[in-house]
């Protein structure tokens, strides 16, 4: 198991340079200057130069890429040209919102997506079926971003019943911070719950008409064990895959809800910062992210051993 | 008293193009510790009928018609699903053709073994894991400790059918029932589970309903046999007697296609055509455009099984002609 880990970590290496290579020549391609940026508009072309100097951003492409990842090997992620702190800082600080409203956002897609599946399965073709599969449809129809200004529209202007935007932290206040993200994690869950539950609901039909059910149901188990703990254990195997997809889609979904909601997450840290050609903090901060995800990525292989035998003993 | 008594049973399935009958009136019993041995070609409706006597037909599409499947004094057509979840196990198990697909992948073969035992009795975990390798012990599984935590996967075809039919003895079943339980294992495993089987059939004296479509597993195994043709029973009969003096020109038919070792070489010969889809059979006798012995008053009545010696029945209107013309040197 942990050869499997330490496998993957060393395969996502080559991941994390490539996109590391990415961001950093995409951040030069586009046009604008960060220099630029910050003098202001009333700066002179010397003062903007001398800007640029300061930053390094006058040395030639390769030069700059060769510092840059000669601080990386030194752990060192830059500072923000914007905010003229460490990148790592800013990231750290900001990451935790993301991730709390993602982590609820995947809380609400396993609840509705898994019950809406499974229900939907064993009464196939029952009206239960038909419902929990328009809902579904909804839920990947409807773009989040409509569906969040919905949400306020109707809960925050009309009834009131939650903010319209705006932000609690967690260690504040907890019940402000769940009012807070109520909506944001719902417009962000729904499209990946209706995926989810369609998975579901093909899948679960798949692994009941499989032999190794027949036989379960011809040892007189009951039917709750036959349905939640023979067919869902193999149903869970290729549903955690879906998962793992799941939880990357959701936080790069996150950047949307983040800019509707005014919530100051990564998404919202990288949208300034890309606007703003904050060349440091977009690379370090894209870098930390996809790190993250790689080690999701892991986490989900693990637990695909954990779920399936036949992985395990290879 | 018979042990399972069958009477009349139809059971039917809603398809695309209206509703079709996979078994027809079909009627037999089984007596305590008898091997009743089941042949017909592949869509002849045995699996089928053992299914309906489990209750484990998806329902819709199947349907019972009609017709009652006596147990224990109990008629199992019309128990709920709740009250046959106790008979099978302890009453009625059964053992599949696919030892491959038919364990569950993710769980252990010990575990699954014991869960069985757990859903009709009440036992101490140290005597649920005794009573489990027992099982694997009895069903000549090696090192049987050792294998109650391996899965599946690390079992050959051979053991997983051992794995099975222990599964299906955990609860000290009255009646087995094993469909087609050695098509899938090569030659010498096949002997290895028939044998086992008899010799638990002898050990516990458990009934068995063996479904087959190989006339050798029949003649190794079975006490009586019972012949299946387009989902009715076409011939009946004690097994030595079957193939001693066959009635039914499709069990002559099956019987060519044994090799046989009294014969200087063996007489292989199919019989011409193949079985109809249930949605196209013939009128009158169903093996009709396949015999050679066809009349046309075949055609005008659907034949009724009918005993013709001690114990032994077949469903043909042209036995006589058909003896007369067996008798003539050819
Ligand atoms: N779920 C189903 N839906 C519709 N028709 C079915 C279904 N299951 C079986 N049948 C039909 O019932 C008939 C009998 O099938 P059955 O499986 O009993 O045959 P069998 O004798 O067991 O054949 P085999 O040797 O291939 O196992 C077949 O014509 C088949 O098409
Ligand atoms: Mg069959």
């Amino acid at each position: 198991m942990m050869g499997v880990a330490l496998r993957r970590l060393a395969s996502a290496l080559p991941v994390l340079l490539l996109v590391s290579l990415i961001t950093f020549g995409m951040m030069r391609l586009i046009p604008g200057d960060p220099a630029a940026a910050i003098a202001g508009l009333s700066a002179t072309p010397q003062q903007v130069a001398q800007i640029r100097a300061d930053l390094g951003l006058d040395q030639p492409f390769l030069q700059q890429l060769v510092h840059w990842y000669g601080g990386l090997l030194q752990g060192d992620l830059g500072r923000s040209i914007l905010m003229g702190r460490g990148v790592f800082a800013v990231t750290m600080e900001r990451l935790p919102v993301t991730l709390g409203l993602s982590a609820y956002a995947l809380v609400l897609t396993l609840l509705i997506g898994l019950l809406c599946g499974i229900a939907a399965a064993l009464k196939q073709n029952t009206i239960i079926d038909q419902l929990a599969m328009v809902f579904a449809m909804i839920g990947i129809s409807v773009p989040s971003f409509f569906l969040g200004l919905v949400m306020i529209i109707v809960f925050a202007v009309h009834l009131g019943w939650l903010p319209t935007g705006g932000y609690v932290p967690f260690a504040q206040d907890p019940w402000g911070w769940f009012r807070s993200v109520t909506m944001p994690a719902i417009s962000l869950a729904l499209l990946q719950a209706g995926l989810l539950a369609r998975i579901t609901r093909s899948t679960m039909l798949e692994v009941m008409r499989q032999d190794y059910i027949r036989t379960a149901r011809a040892k007189g188990l009951p039917y709750h064990q036959v349905v939640f703990r023979h067919a869902l254990a193999n149903a869970l195997i290729p549903i955690t895959t879906v998962v793992g997809i799941i939880i990357s889609l959701l936080l790069s979904g996150a950047v949307v809800t983040e800019a509707l909601f005014s919530i100051p997450g990564i998404g919202q840290l990288l949208t300034q910062a890309v606007l703003n050609r904050d060349y440091p903090m977009v690379q370090g901060g894209l870098l930390l992210v996809t790190g993250f995800l790689v080690l999701v990525n892991i986490g989900i292989d693990l637990l695909y051993a954990v779920l399936d035998p036949r992985v395990r003993y290879e | 008293m018979s042990l399972l008594e069958i009477r009349n049973l139809t059971t039917a399935f809603g398809t695309e193009s209206g509703q079709v009958t996979a078994i027809e009136d079909i009627s037999f019993g089984i007596e305590p510790g008898e091997i009743l041995g089941i042949v017909g070609e592949s869509g002849s409706g045995k699996s089928v009928t053992a299914l309906t006597v489990m209750g484990l037909l998806p329902r819709p599409p199947a349907k019972i018609l009609s017709g009652s499947v006596m147990f224990d004094g109990q008629d199992l057509t019309k128990l709920s699903e709740r009250q046959l979840q106790k008979i099978r196990g302890p009453g009625i198990a059964m053992i599949f053709q696919e030892p491959m697909t038919s364990l569950n992948p993710v769980f252990r073969i010990g575990e699954q073994i014991m869960e069985t035992i757990r859903a009709h009795e009440r036992l101490s975990p140290r005597a649920l894991r005794d009573r489990a390798v027992q099982l694997l012990a009895k069903v000549g599984i090696p090192s049987p400790e050792r294998r109650m935590d391996d899965y599946p996967h690390q079992l050959s075809g051979g053991q997983r059918q051992r794995v099975m039919i222990a599964i299906a003895l955990a609860c000290n079943p009255r009646l087995l029932i094993a469909d087609e339980p050695t098509t899938a294992l090569d030659v010498t495993i096949q002997a290895q589970i028939l044998d086992l089987l008899m010799d638990l059939r002898d050990e516990l004296g458990m009934a068995i309903m063996i479904i087959t479509h190989n006339m050798g597993v029949v003649a190794e195994t079975a006490d009586r046999v019972l012949v299946m043709y387009a989902g009715r029973i076409v011939e009946q009969s004690p097994v030595e007697r079957l193939f001693d003096a066959p009635l039914h020109p499709y069990t002559r038919g099956l019987l060519d296609c044994v090799p046989s070792l009294e014969h200087d070489r063996p007489r292989l010969v199919a019989i011409p055509g193949s079985l109809p889809e249930p949605a196209r059979r013939p009128s009158g006798c169903r093996f009709r455009p396949r015999c050679a012995h066809a009349a046309p008053a075949c055609a005008e009545t659907l034949p009724i099984l009918a005993e013709r010696a001690p114990a032994h029945a077949a469903a043909c209107i042209r036995l006589p002609e058909i003896a007369a013309a067996m008798a003539e040197p050819a």
